[in-house]
């Protein structure tokens, strides 16, 4: 008999103590595999967010360094700096990544930073409840928008790798979903890319990827699928934005 | 020769480079642009990093992320900015990590002025940032002092695993010395550093948090760093004595202020009043040492560019059994040497 | 020489922390203790920009300048700002070719040298500066003049070398010239 499926090395046996439903998971798996892949898990470093993710040094076997609320990207800057042949990269929300942190995050872009960003995009703040996000859709319930978000008084939602697009040092962007198998594969290779594209020197690398957070939505896992493709998915169009000449 | 005539701001630069700090993240704000200039001119010279961040959250958030690498680094900024800060030191404390941050202090409150003052007294050695933390904070007087202290700052930022601070003012930063480089004690060797985040390559996975859920371990961290902080109290207290053999009104003042109080003992001395001087040069740990048989004292002036933020500590450390006065100035005056002898001699220091 | 006091004015780029810079470095050369301290900020941008310097023979506690012993002025404002400060028989060193007020106390020294107007002769505006350095060193000895030539040398970068002869001059020019 052979094993044909097995945990990645890069993720400790301790279970997840996500929401059911929630893809905090899979994208924890995905990123361990790709780790795993490149067999780069003694030089990976990762920093953690503020957020439902906070812990991620519960869940990846390898260094990670918790930052505040917003500021991964400058920590994973100061790391780099010192120790540039490891891999950094962040995994933030979209709370930590777009409104505390957008200011950290242009930034690093700009300065072509050789790092990698796991931006997890599930429109809302999960850890402290589902209020309100920048990515956010209009008229989309949260509990700091309970009649739905309006523009007029809570802005408009916007499209963080977009704004990235015409700076120098950014190597690759790409917005991804994780709401079917085939989106997932495409997820994986989104961020096999990115880590490459840092591996090869090649600047700073974002992949965005729309989730869910049931709890938050009210829905069960499988209507929040559902919502994510109904609603999500057709506001942030999918796909790779910037792009390296070679492929994974 | 070994002196240079160097300006407060660039002593900070060079004893940094003498300490093999070879980071440095800031952001420009007055009187310290000479820092940063520093070392966006000298780094690439020894192979230093030196980044102008967005902000000074930024900046303190790579230093966070350096001195988690294992690197000696620093920040430096003036009021406004250190408020900005505060955030990220209270992580940095709460990581047990290694920095050095220089504020060459201006007025505020707000945005204040751009000269001198010594208002972040309180900010800088009762907390500023939220937590039960303390960091080192020095408070040189001349620009000799500011290389050595800098230099110094680093060695015990390492050795204790905590951020210090290089407390000085717009004048310090800015006025020229000339400063012995040479010679000075180096206790700037390395330190290891097992704890750094490099990568698990040979060793088990290691993690920098500053989040407990558990409230006992919340606690333990809390109990832990409060031993390192009374180890701190006992053994790195700094203060300079001027004349305090038989003085009987002492004056005490930090800074460049002191350095004005010291002038006024002169005067004082001059006119047969035994007027003496403490000086502390650690602002945390506060000198209580010095404070401990003041026997001839029958008066204190404490003398500072604030409203009167030390005279706490000072009626603390005299437990309230010698009389403490204020006089000081704020908004980037400086008090002069001449009033400060007409307080004493109203406060009735007399002649001998 | 226990303690000397001193203070240079003007306009930002008329050279006046330059000044105060070369004579502390010659302070220092000489083993002296030296603080020198430039106003800093706003006023740098057009307005009056000015220098103190100290150099002693002893640590200077404070190293604050509210009576200098000697002053040098290059436009009104200067004059105006520091001429109550100086000491009794303090040196006052006016660059008369800018200023056109008159000093009011009869207590002090004073220097009216039309130093722009030397400086022109020379071939170069901008050495008034270091004319007025070399009557304030003729006049008060507060540093030696090698000690202003080795400061020169040391300070100059490389690419301004070739302006040491012209500078030498203006010294020269300055100390002989002096009223
Ligand atoms: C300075 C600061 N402000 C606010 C918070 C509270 N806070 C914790 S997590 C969070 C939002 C997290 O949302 P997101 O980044 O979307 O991550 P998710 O929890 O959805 O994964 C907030 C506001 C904090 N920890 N620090
Ligand atoms: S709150 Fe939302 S994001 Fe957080 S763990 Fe639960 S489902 Fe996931």
């Amino acid at each position: 008999m052979s094993v044909i499926l097995k945990k990645p090395l890069s993720l400790t046996d301790k279970k997840f103590h996500y929401c059911p439903g929630c893809t905090h998971g899979v994208i924890h798996r995905l990123i361990a595999e790709i780790i795993d892949e490149y067999d780069i898990r003694e030089q990976t470093i990762g920093i953690a967010p503020v957020g439902c993710s906070v812990f991620l040094d519960w869940y990846f076997n390898f260094d990670i360094i918790q930052a505040a609320h917003g500021r991964a990207p400058a920590v994973a800057t100061g790391v780099k700096r010192v120790l540039t042949e490891n891999v950094v990269f962040t995994y933030q929300g979209d709370g930590d990544l777009a409104s505390i942190g957008i200011a950290e995050l242009i930034h690093a872009a700009a300065r072509g930073e050789n790092i990698t960003i796991v931006f997890i995009n599930n429109a809302c703040y999960g850890m402290t409840g589902g209020q309100m996000a920048p990515t956010t859709l209009e008229k989309q319930i949260t509990t700091t928008t309970p009649y739905g978000r309006d523009h007029k008084t809570s802005g408009s939602p916007f499209f963080v790798p977009e704004l990235l697009t015409n700076m120098h040092g950014v190597g690759f962007l790409s917005r991804r979903a994780i709401n079917n198998p085939k989106n997932i594969v495409r997820t994986k290779k989104s961020l096999k890319t990115a880590f490459k594209v840092q591996m090869e020197g090649l600047g700073f690398s974002l992949v965005e990827i729309l989730s869910i957070c049931p709890v938050n939505w009210g829905m069960d896992p499988q209507k929040s699928m559902q919502w994510l493709e109904d609603n999500i998915i057709p506001h942030y169009p999918l796909g790779d934005i910037k792009m390296p000449d070679f492929d994974v | 020769m070994s002196k240079k005539l160097l300006k407060g701001n660039e002593a900070i630069g060079e004893a940094a480079i003498k300490a093999n700090c070879r980071y440095y993240f800031g952001y420009p704000i007055t009187p310290q642009n000479e820092i940063p200039e520093f070392f966006a001119k000298e780094f690439p010279r020894v192979g230093g990093v030196f980044i102008q961040a967005e902000s000074e959250i930024a900046a303190i958030n790579m230093v966070y992320g350096a001195a988690a690498a294992g690197a000696r680094v620093m920040t430096s900024s003036s009021s406004p900015g250190i408020s900005l800060k505060m955030e990220g030191i209270s992580y940095i404390a709460a990581a047990e990590l290694p920095c050095v941050i220089a504020n060459i202090m201006r007025g505020g409150p707000g945005l204040g002025g751009i000269q001198p003052a010594q208002s972040d007294y309180f900010q800088a050695t009762k907390g500023g940032g939220h937590g039960d933390y303390r960091m080192i904070v020095f408070s040189p007087a001349s620009v000799q002092e500011l290389y050595n202290l800098t230099k110094k700052a680093f060695y015990l930022a390492d050795y204790y695993r905590i951020p210090v601070m290089i407390l000085g003012d717009g004048f310090l930063g800015q006025m020229m010395e000339s400063v012995e480089m040479d010679g000075q004690n180096d206790t700037c060797e390395p330190i290891p550093k097992p704890w750094a985040i490099t990568g698990c390559r040979g060793r088990e996975k290691q993690y920098i948090n500053t989040l407990y859920l558990v409230p006992e371990e919340l606690a333990e961290l809390n109990d832990r760093l409060q031993e390192k902080y009374r180890q701190i109290k006992n053994s790195e207290q700094a203060y300079e004595e001027y004349y305090m053999e038989d003085a009987d009104f002492v004056l005490v003042s930090f800074g460049i202020a002191a350095r004005i109080c010291k002038e006024a003992v002169d005067l004082a001395r001059d006119k047969g009043i035994r007027a003496g001087l403490i000086r502390p040069i650690t602002l945390w740990p506060f000198p209580e040492k010095a404070f401990a048989d003041l026997t001839r004292a029958k008066n204190i002036l404490n003398v500072e560019m604030n409203a009167g933020q030390m005279v706490e500590d000072v009626k603390l450390a005299v437990s309230c059994k010698i009389p403490v006065h204020f006089y000081g100035c704020t908004g980037g005056l400086l008090p002069s040497s001449k009033e400060i002898v007409n307080r004493i001699e109203m406060l009735g220091g007399t002649p001998k | 020489m226990e303690r000397s006091d001193m203070v240079i004015s003007g306009f930002g780029g008329q050279g006046v922390l330059f000044v105060g810079f070369l004579l502390a470095y010659a302070g220092m050369l000489e083993g002296n203790y030296v603080c020198w301290i430039p106003s800093y900020g706003v006023e740098m941008r057009g307005g009056t920009a000015h220098c103190f310097v100290t150099i002693a023979n002893k640590e200077v506690s404070s190293p604050i300048v509210d009576r200098p012993s000697v002053v040098m002025v290059f436009n009104n404002p200067s004059l105006e700002k520091f001429e109550t400060a100086v000491t009794p028989g303090g040196h006052l060193f006016i660059n008369s070719s800018l200023v056109d007020i008159e000093p009011k106390r009869s207590d002090l020294i004073v220097h009216r040298i039309p130093a722009s107007d030397y400086a022109n002769e020379l071939g170069n505006s901008k050495v008034a500066n270091i004319i007025l350095l070399g009557a304030l060193i003729q006049a008060t000895e507060v540093v030696s003049i090698d000690n202003i030539y080795l400061a020169l040398q040391e300070i100059l970068p490389e690419k301004k070398k070739k302006m040491l002869p012209l500078n030498y001059e203006a010294l020269k020019f300055g100390m002989s010239n002096l009223v």
